[in-house]
C-alpha cells in the first residue's frame, strides 16, 4: 500500500541517520560537550546581575542551540548528501519528497531535544538552578511548535545548496545569522536600531524566545501561552508547505540545470 | 512486444562557466564567470528491446553519462521523450525510479558506513525490509566474490573494487527490470573485471534484465552487449551489432576491423590522429 510504503522508508532516513551519529560518535561528543561550554559561559555572563539575568541567557543559548541543531540538520541534509557523493542515489529513490524531508525533520527534532535536554540538565546543575519554578510541559511544547516553523525555514535553506553549490551554503549562514540577530536570543529587541525591528516580528524565534522564557522563567502554563503557540504554529503552517513547494522548484531547476551532480 | 526503453529526440545542453580567472585579470571578474552554452546530448534516438545489454561507447565528454542520467530520471531532458516500458520518465517519474536502478562510476556510498549499513538504506528506500536485504545482499555480494567478513568494514577502507561490487549489489537489491550501469568496471583489476562482467551477463540470463552499459572497454563491449551505439560530441554517429560495426568498416578499408579500429573512425580521429594531437 501507499501510505504504508512510504513509511517504511521512514526507517531508510532515521536508520541512516542514527547509523551516522553512532559512527561519528566522537564528533557528537565534542559537539555536545562545546554546546555546554557555550551555554555556561554565556550563563556566567549574567551572574554578577543575579539569577534572573542567568535565566534569561541560558534560555537564550539553550534555545539557540535547539533551533541551530533544526535549521543545521534540514539546511545542511541535501549540501552534505552532495559532498557525500549519494546525492543522486537518493533522491533517485521512488519515494516522495516529502516522506524524504519529512522523517530528516523529525530526525531533527528529536535530535535537538535529546540535545537540548542534555545542556538543560547540565547548565541547571552548574548554576543550582532549580527548575520548579519553571513549566517544562510548556517548555516543550514551545519547542515541537517552534519547530514547524523553523523546519518550513530549513527546508527552503535545503534548497539552496541545489540552486548553486557554493553560494547556497553561505546563503544559509547568512540568513542563520540574520536571525541570530534579529530575534532577541541574548536581549529584549528592543535594543535594536529601529531599521531592524520589522525583521524581529517577521522572525519565528523572536516568539518562539519569547514564549519560551515565559515558560521557563515565570512558570507559565500552557493555556496562558496559547496566544503565542497559535501564532507559531500558524506561521509553521504557512511555512512548511511554502518551504516543500520551493524545494521542489529547486528540485527541478537543479535538474534542468545539471546542478545535482556532474562527475562521471 | 514494447520495447524496455524508447529515446526519441532526446537533447540536452548545459550552460557551463567559460573557465576561471586569467592571470593578471582583475578578481572581481572572477566573481562573475561568463556562462557558455555547452551540447552535452544532440537528438539521440534509439530503442532497446526488453533483455537486451546496450552498450555506449565513446570518448571523455561525449555525453554518456549525461544521457544515462536523462534515462534514470536525474535530469531533464530539453528535448525529447524517454520512455521506459511505456511510462514517460517525466510524467511517471516515481513509477519509473521503482523500475530502475544505476550503478554510477564514482561509488556513491556514506563512506563512513558498512557495506551492510549503506545496503540496508538503499534496500529501505526501495521498500524490501531488512530480513529481504540481508539474504539477498548476501546472495548477490558472495557471486560477485565479495569478502563476506568485510561486510562490516567501513564503505572508506574498502578498495575501490569492492566498493565497486558493492554498488552493483545495491543496485540488483531492488530486481531493477532497467539497469543502468555507467563504467561499472573501470579501475577494477582483471580478476574483479571479470567478476562483474559474468555477473552482469548472469543478471541478464536469469532475469532478462534489460541493461544499458557505457564502458571504455572495447572488450567488455564486445563480451557483454548484443548492439552497441558510438557517440561522438552528443550525437550517435554508429547503433549496431558489434560484428555488424566491424564488418562495415572491413568492408569499406578491405581486411580486418577491431572494435577499437570502429571507434577510432567513428569518433573523429584517427589513431595517428589522436596521437599528433597528443603531443
Ligand atoms: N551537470 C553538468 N553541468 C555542466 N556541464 C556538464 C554537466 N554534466 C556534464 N557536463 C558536460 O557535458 C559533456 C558531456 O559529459 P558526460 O559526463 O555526459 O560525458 P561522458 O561521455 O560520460 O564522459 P566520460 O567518458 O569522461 O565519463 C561534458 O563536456 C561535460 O563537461
Ligand atoms: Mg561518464
Amino acid at each position: 500500500m501507499r501510505i504504508s510504503r512510504e513509511l517504511r522508508a521512514t526507517y531508510a532516513f532515521v536508520g541512516r541517520q542514527f547509523n551516522l551519529v553512532k559512527r561519528y560518535f566522537n564528533w557528537e561528543v565534542v559537539f555536545l560537550f562545546y554546546s555546554v561550554i557555550n551555554a555556561l559561559t554565556i550563563g556566567l555572563i549574567g551572574v554578577t546581575q543575579g539569577p534572573e539575568a542567568v535565566l534569561y541567557l541560558t534560555v537564550g543559548a539553550l534555545l539557540w542551540g535547539f533551533l541551530s541543531v533544526l535549521f543545521h540538520e534540514v539546511g545542511e541534509s541535501v549540501s552534505w548528501e552532495r559532498w557525500e557523493g549519494t546525492i543522486e542515489y537518493t533522491f533517485m529513490a521512488p519515494i516522495r519528497r516529502l516522506t524524504h524531508l519529512g522523517w530528516m525533520c523529525i530526525f531533527a527534532i528529536i535530535y535537538g531535544t535529546i540535545r537540548t535536554g542534555i545542556i538543560l540538565a547540565v547548565v541547571a546543575f552548574f548554576f543550582g538552578i532549580s527548575l520548579k519554578g519553571a513549566n517544562l510541559g510548556s517548555g516543550l511544547l514551545v519547542l515541537v511548535c517552534s519547530s514547524l516553523a523553523f523546519i518550513g525555514l530549513g527546508l527552503m535553506a535545503a534548497v539552496l545548496p541545489l540552486l548553486s553549490p557554493e553560494r547556497g551554503s553561505q546563503a544559509t549562514h547568512i540568513l542563520q545569522g540574520l536571525i541570530l540577530l534579529v530575534s532577541g536570543v541574548y536581549y529584549e529587541i528592543d535594543v535594536l536600531p529601529a531599521w531592524l525591528k520589522p525583521l524581529s516580528v517577521i522572525s519565528p524565534a523572536t516568539y518562539t524566545l519569547k514564549a519560551a522564557r515565559a515558560a521557563l522563567l515565570e512558570g507559565m502554563s500552557i493555556t496562558a501561552l496559547g496566544p503565542e503557540m497559535v501564532r507559531l504554529i500558524v506561521i509553521g503552517i504557512i511555512l512548511i508547505p511554502l518551504g516543500l513547494f520551493i524545494f521542489n522548484l529547486g528540485e527541478r531547476y537543479a535538474m534542468r540545470s545539471g546542478k545535482l551532480a556532474r562527475n562521471g | 512486444m514494447e520495447p524496455a526503453l524508447v529515446c526519441s529526440a532526446v537533447s540536452k545542453k548545459f550552460k557551463e562557466d567559460a573557465g576561471g580567472r586569467k592571470p593578471g585579470e582583475k578578481w572581481w571578474r572572477g566573481l562573475r564567470p561568463k556562462k557558455k552554452i555547452l551540447y552535452a546530448v544532440r537528438e539521440v534516438s534509439f530503442e532497446v528491446p526488453r533483455g537486451q545489454i546496450f552498450g555506449i561507447l565513446g570518448p571523455n565528454g561525449s555525453g554518456k553519462s549525461t544521457l544515462i542520467r536523462i534515462i534514470s530520471t536525474l535530469l531533464i531532458p530539453d528535448n525529447g521523450r524517454v520512455f521506459i516500458f511505456g511510462h514517460d520518465v517525466m510524467e511517471k517519474r516515481l513509477l519509473v525510479r521503482r523500475m530502475i536502478n544505476r550503478v554510477s562510476v564514482e561509488a556513491a556510498f556514506f563512506k563512513k558506513l558498512s557495506s551492510y549499513e549503506n545496503l540496508i538504506y538503499a534496500a529501505r528506500l526501495y521498500d524490501l525490509n531488512a530480513a529481504q536485504a540481508r539474504n539477498r545482499s548476501r546472495e548477490i555480494l558472495e557471486r560477485l566474490g565479495f569478502p563476506e567478513k568485510k561486510i562490516y568494514t567501513p564503505m572508506e577502507n574498502l578498495s575501490r573494487g569492492l566498493q565497486q561490487k558493492v554498488a552493483v549489489a545495491r543496485a540488483l537489491l531492488t530486481s531493477p527490470v532497467l539497469l543502468l550501469l555507467d563504467e561499472p568496471t573501470t579501475g577494477l583489476d582483471p580478476k574483479s573485471k571479470r567478476d562483474v562482467q559474468n555477473f552482469i551477463l548472469e543478471v541478464q540470463r536469469e532475469h532478462d534484465t534489460t541493461i544499458i552499459l557505457t564502458t571504455h572497454d572495447m572488450e567488455e563491449a564486445e563480451k557483454l552487449c548484443r548492439r552497441l551505439a558510438i557517440i561522438e560530441d552528443g550525437g550517435f554517429v554508429a547503433l549496431d551489432t558489434p560484428a555488424n560495426l566491424k564488418d562495415s568498416l572491413a568492408s569499406q578499408n578491405g581486411g580486418e576491423a577491431t572494435l577499437e579500429d570502429v571507434f577510432f573512425a567513428l569518433t573523429g580521429k584517427g589513431w595517428e590522429e589522436a596521437q599528433k594531437d597528443a603531443d
